[in-house]
């Protein structure tokens, strides 16, 4: 272990724990967008472009 | 106040006299004599317009709320430099076909060629993001832009990068890396004006009254933080000397590879496609009227894109000493870059479901829609070019430079024209646009000179690369270098006529829009109207 270079650590970081970690968040995030409930919160949410043509104190 | 920043004017154009002064090179002292210069009118300005009478200063009356003085100096501005870019293409366009329009050395390709691709990318493009994004951020939150005058400083801090950048390339200043050629002081002053800008846009996000931030935010705020991020990796460099243009990279060999790379891929990626992708996301739904096809879609795109993008750079490196693995990551990513792009473009292209026969009657949205179908075209062009064995006939040759257009001309381009086309009736509150007409003019001068522009490059970049890889019996290459150019030719003239097309539609633009700003309106038959048979 002691005559890793740093770019061996990190290379080896990067394709376990750091791969695994992006996945899981990217999944996490998949399943966010299709969280239940979430169809009338997107549509309510598409809908800003619309909303605020006019600014309003 | 007035006389705090007329003196701090003065004592910057002092420095910057100094510099001159003591430069090392001709060409920083030019650039310094240039601050200097506007420094100088900038104080003299101030006190000018200074109001001694101590009165209460009233309060301008503007636009209902919202800022858009900058989005209004930031459309002419995209406007203005557009031109400029297209211009200096079709001029090193015919350069290539004829050498001897090279006027040396001021005009050379070798100084142009960088001149035209920061004056249509970070110029065209770049004021186009701003000030989109200004008038974006502002009408999906509820909110007026932050952080006062701050936005002008943004408007006139990047006019001044582009001007340094612009002169530094005739006059040689460069380092000579790909979209990243300022030198070093220019790259600080925009890292400055970049910093400020992302303070504008997340300031006016914390004070928007919208709780949820619309997606289109979500794009423009990645674009200026990777952007941000990039900017400053790749630009590490250490200079010769303070009174000196020359620096040297902190990167070298193939490090210094893969992070040039790394930058100028996701500069595709958060410059001209995230950033763009946040005006498709506003400026479709409100032309077409009706909200984005589907929002999950959207923020499953976003996400998606910023996951895989970042990743895909090593794939301008395919062969080269780059480690084999990183490039096949490169273009593994690459290839999956695929699924969100062709996501985003059916959510795109499907907002118009339902409204397809507003596409014979509104050439706004035809503009929109053609440029999502060459997101779509390029986004398919790309990764299939990162396969390794594709990448082996197309690399280095003119393929690239067609599929780069495809993307720019048609994608960034014709998003960014039918979004001044939207914003400027809106901006100068005028009943609608001069004309029509001249829009679809300019949409089909623009489609028929991308079409010409890329056919004739994939023709010649193919024969290009075929000719180069053709060996005869006993190994020795059939073909010099010469006799691929000589082939090449004619590719090269349809290719700068394309260009030429391309221009002329933005001259239309150009005159329909500053028509539009004067306030007429031009008498004509309505598009799609049945004409009266003769």
């Amino acid at each position: 272990m002691s005559d890793m270079t740093t770019y061996d650590v990190m290379r080896q970081f990067a394709d376990s724990w750091g791969l695994l970690f992006m996945t899981l968040v990217f999944v996490g995030i998949l399943a966010w967008a299709f969280r239940p409930g979430s169809r009338t919160r997107y549509r309510d949410q598409a809908d800003i472009p619309f909303k605020y043509e006019k600014f309003e104190d | 106040m007035a006389m705090a920043q007329a003196g701090l004017l003065a004592v910057i154009a002092l420095l910057a006299m100094l510099g001159a002064a003591l430069a090392h090179d001709s060409q920083f002292a030019i650039h310094m004599g240039l601050i200097a210069i506007i420094a100088l009118c900038l104080a003299i300005y101030r006190l000018r317009t200074m109001d001694v009478s101590g009165k209460a200063i009233p309060v301008q009356a503007d636009d209902g709320g919202y800022m858009d003085g900058p989005v209004r100096y930031g459309t002419i501005a995209t406007l203005f430099w557009g031109l400029a870019g297209f211009l200096v293409g079709v001029l090193i366009a015919w350069q290539l076909a004829f050498p001897e329009l090279n006027l040396e050395p001021y005009l050379n390709f070798s100084r142009l060629r960088p001149l035209h691709t920061s004056a249509v990318i970070f110029a065209f493009g770049g004021n186009a993001l701003i000030c989109t994004s200004f008038y974006i951020v502002q009408r999906t939150s509820g909110a007026r832009l932050a952080l006062g005058n701050a936005a002008w400083f943004v408007f006139w801090g990047y006019q001044l990068f582009i001007v340094l950048a612009a002169t530094g390339y005739l006059l040689g200043v460069t380092q000579s890396m790909e979209y990243a050629e300022p030198e070093w002081y220019i790259d600080l002053w925009l890292t400055v004006v970049w910093v400020v800008y992302l303070a504008v846009f997340v300031g006016t996000l914390l004070k928007r009254k919208e709780p949820h931030i619309y997606v289109a935010n979500w794009f423009f705020l990645s674009f200026i933080v990777t952007v941000a991020l990039l900017h400053v990796v790749n630009n590490l460099a250490i200079p010769v000397s303070l009174l000196g243009s020359k620096s040297y990279p902190v990167f070298s060999g193939v490090q210094g590879a893969l992070v040039q790379w790394w930058y100028a891929h996701n500069a595709v990626g958060f410059f001209l496609t995230a950033g763009f992708l946040g005006m498709m996301y506003y400026f479709v739904p409100k032309q077409v009227n009706r909200p984005v096809y589907s929002y999950r879609l959207s923020i499953v795109h976003f996400w998606s894109l910023i996951f895989l993008y970042i990743w895909a750079g090593p794939h301008h490196l395919h062969y080269t000493a780059l480690p084999d693995w990183a490039q096949t990551l490169g273009m593994v990513f690459s290839i999956m870059l695929w699924m969100p792009s062709w996501g985003g473009m059916i959510n795109g292209l499907m907002t118009l479901s339902g409204a397809w026969d507003k596409l014979r009657t509104d050439p706004i949205i035809r503009m929109m829609v053609i440029s999502i179908a060459f997101y779509g075209m390029s986004t398919f062009e790309g990764p299939m070019m990162s396969i390794k064995a594709v990448n082996s006939l197309s690399h280095y040759t003119d393929w690239t430079i067609g599929h780069v257009h495809s993307g720019a001309l048609g994608w960034n381009g014709m998003i960014s024209f039918g979004a001044i086309y939207f914003l400027v009736p809106k901006l100068w509150n005028r009943e609608r646009l001069y004309s029509l007409r001249y829009v679809n003019w300019h949409f089909w001068l623009a489609t028929i000179g991308i079409v010409l522009y890329a056919s004739s490059m994939w023709v010649s970049g193919i024969m290009q690369g075929l000719m180069w890889r053709e060996y005869d019996g006993l190994g020795f290459l059939i073909y010099s270098f010469a006799e691929s150019m000589e082939a090449m030719h004619p590719m090269y003239i349809i290719r700068a006529l394309g260009g030429v097309l391309y221009l002329a539609g933005a001259l239309i633009m150009a005159f329909n829009i500053w028509k539009t700003i004067r306030g007429d309106l031009r008498q004509e038959i309505p598009m799609g109207a049945i004409q009266a048979a003769e």
